[in-house]
């Protein structure tokens, strides 16, 4: 008898003790070798500029951070997080670049309730047919930054499109996302084709085809070497003088427009961030980026700060106690460099501005961005998402 | 749009263009293969090294002309040192051999490429002089395409003039057509292998340094191009000029072609080609060396 109640006043002394400090444990997940290491690497600049920023004030609470590399390859992403999680005990994993790696990873999260904070990846199934409450995405899908150039160009007087895009998963999304709000806003799919991935380098034969398609314009999605080929090479067929280029914004990214030239300049684009976007946020976080990287943070750069931030916040607000942590994360919202940006608690997809905006090359080769449009808080459909 | 000869012009020459480059990288390959039975697997790395020292080279000068001389150069001199510490050693050891070591050698250039240029694909601009357009049946065309073409066909010529009517050209083909034979008649057959690799090797870099304003320069682009270099080699045929010009030609055309005309295809025409080829003529279509 008086051993129960010894028991039972220990257990609710347990219960009710105050909040505990707690030690966090994140595991960055990203490439740092192979061809998308230098996205790794502007990611984990960025989270680290997070916590520079923000991790100050964690109280009692503490953050260590644990690298690994996924080498792009979805069997590796695989077997590191399961080092991070079995071995390193970590209490979220952050990170992902590739689609592949992420659909690698999805039911071995989801399994052992590893909160996955996606800081790029943008296959739309995550957050929709295969979503997961334990799959947060701080970055965008793809069909998110496409959609809102449809309505835009017809609005501008673009009926008709050629579209072009490598034939891999992430190419067919952007490209279906954006053709289908096109088309739904009265334009016409002229004709487009797939490029093979990774394997085209040469643009000449595509372009001479969208050239003779008789559209008003070109709509494409390419992305690092790709995207530098794809312009330099629309302006050497002299295109960019008849037919203007729209696209998703990693096509005049910061990291590459300069290797473009002149060809980028009026390359129509949307993102959902520009570094030429304005608000104190995004001023601080150019202004510290710049400081220590010597360049413009690129569009992964805020991936990874938002991602950073994001687990901070949920940190400050869970009070030590880690199963609030894990509910915590998708419940924060807060205005960073990219505007106000929160968690659909439908798909767990961010809600976020997609900016539409124009490269602009000077005499002197340098560039910068004109946003002209801001379409505001784009939430996209569950797409068959059910959360548990 | 198939009915616009306009339309079909640009697109001939598009793959008249990816022939030329085709042909400065398989000539090289193809007659060493066909000299000494050496597989060269490395021969795509130092098409990148051309390219990588050649925007070093632009870079550095300023001028894409003074890469575009002295980056095969540099490439040649790779070559050479390579023959005389690895490439002599094994060059007897069969093809299982040779193949891993120059493959093994693919990858040790791909990391030294990441650690010296980094990841991310580098631009390289054409030649002010050639950074313009022509317009030909009513459409524009790159001229520095056609500098590519023009510089393609005049290394075929020079070739041709050099084997055909020179005397080491000569002891070049006999050797190619029976290295026995060859020595015994006083051919140095080993000092001619050495000078015609580091040819190769020349014309290697020299393709590297003209794609890179087309392509962009970024680790991994030698093996992009080594595929369709091995289809060229072995549809045209071991070890001889002509074999390497025809076998451009066609995997150049059609690759272009193909890409427009029927894309879902795209990636397997040349391996249908290839395959067909071997079934009807497995020796190529002008191999060097009558069996």
């Amino acid at each position: 008898m008086r051993k129960t109640f010894m028991a039972s006043a220990v257990l609710a002394a347990a219960l009710t003790l105050p909040a505990q400090a707690a030690d966090y444990k994140v595991g960055l997940l990203l490439p740092y070798s192979g061809v998308y290491a230098s996205l790794g690497n502007d990611i984990t600049a960025g989270f680290n500029l997070a916590v520079e920023h923000f991790g100050k004030d964690l109280g009692d609470d503490s953050l260590t951070l644990v690298q690994e590399d996924t080498e792009v390859k979805p069997p590796v992403g695989l077997a590191k997080a399961r080092k991070l999680v079995l071995q390193d005990k970590v209490d979220a994993i952050s990170g992902i670049v590739s689609s592949g790696v992420l659909a690698a990873l999805r039911d071995f999260v989801h399994q052992t309730e590893t909160p996955l904070i996606v800081a790029n990846a943008g296959n739309d199934q995550m957050t929709g047919e295969r979503c997961s409450p334990y799959i947060i995405r701080v970055s965008f899908s793809n069909g998110q930054v496409n959609r809102p150039m449809g309505p835009w160009l017809v609005e501008k007087g673009v009926k008709k499109i050629y579209t072009l895009a490598p034939d891999y998963a992430a190419g067919h999304q952007m490209i279906e996302a954006f053709s289908k709000s096109f088309t739904e806003a009265g334009g016409e799919i002229v004709d487009g084709q797939f490029t093979p991935f990774r394997k085209t380098k040469d643009f000449g034969p595509y372009l001479t085809a969208a050239a003779a398609s008789g559209a008003d314009g070109i709509f494409v999605f390419y992305a690092g070497g790709e995207a530098i080929g794809f312009v330099k090479q629309y302006g050497e067929f002299g295109i960019n003088e008849k037919m203007p280029l729209y696209g998703s914004g990693w096509l005049t990214s910061p990291l590459y427009v300069a290797a473009e030239g002149k060809a980028a300049d009026g390359v129509i684009t949307s993102l959902n961030y520009s570094p030429s976007i304005e608000n104190p946020e995004n001023e601080r976080f150019q202004k510290d980026y710049m400081a220590t990287h010597d360049r413009p943070a690129s569009e992964y750069a805020v991936q990874g700060y938002d991602a950073g931030r994001l687990v901070i916040e949920a940190i400050k607000a869970s009070g030590g106690d880690k199963d609030a942590f894990k509910k915590n994360l998708s419940k924060v919202k807060f205005s960073g460099p990219r505007g106000p940006l929160e968690i659909d608690p439908a798909t767990n997809n961010i809600v976020q501005n997609i900016y539409i905006y124009e490269t602009k090359v000077a005499e002197d080769g340098s560039t910068s961005q004109e946003i002209l449009d801001v379409v505001e808080a784009v939430r996209d459909a569950p797409n068959g998402c059910q959360m548990n | 749009m198939l009915t616009d000869p306009g339309y079909l012009f640009v697109q001939f020459l598009n793959g008249l263009q990816f022939s030329m480059l085709l042909f400065l990288l398989s000539v090289g390959l193809s007659v060493t293969f066909g000299l000494m039975n050496f597989v060269n697997l490395a021969h795509g790395a130092l098409y990148a090294c051309g390219a990588f020292i050649g925007y070093s080279i632009a870079m550095a000068t300023g001028s894409f002309w003074a890469a575009f001389l002295l980056a095969p150069l540099a490439v040649c001199v790779i070559g050479a040192v390579l023959y005389g510490v690895l490439i002599r050693q094994v060059r007897s050891a069969g093809p299982l051999t040779q193949v891993l070591l120059t493959f093994g050698l693919i990858f040790i250039f791909l990391d030294a490429f990441r650690v010296i240029w980094g990841d991310l694909a580098l631009g390289v601009s054409a030649p002010t002089l050639l950074a313009t357009n022509i317009h030909i049946f009513g459409q524009t065309y790159p001229l520095y395409r056609l500098f590519l073409i023009c510089l393609g066909l005049a290394v075929y010529l020079i070739l041709w003039l050099f084997l055909e009517r020179t005397n080491i050209g000569a002891m070049v083909r006999a050797s190619v057509d029976n290295a026995e034979m060859a020595s015994c008649l006083g051919v140095n057959v080993e000092r001619l292998f050495f000078a015609v690799f580091c040819t190769g090797c020349l014309l290697a870099g020299l393709a590297g340094v003209v794609a890179a304003p087309i392509v962009s320069v970024y680790p991994g682009m030698d093996l992009e191009i080594l595929i369709p270099t091995l289809i060229v080699v072995v549809i045209g045929g071991l070890g001889s000029l002509k074999g390497a010009i025809v076998g451009s030609l066609l995997i150049g055309m059609l690759q272009t072609f193909g890409q427009v005309l029927i894309p879902q295809l795209a990636g397997s025409l040349s391996y249908i080609l290839l395959g067909a080829t071997l079934i009807l003529r497995p020796e190529g279509l002008f191999p060097a060396r009558a069996h």
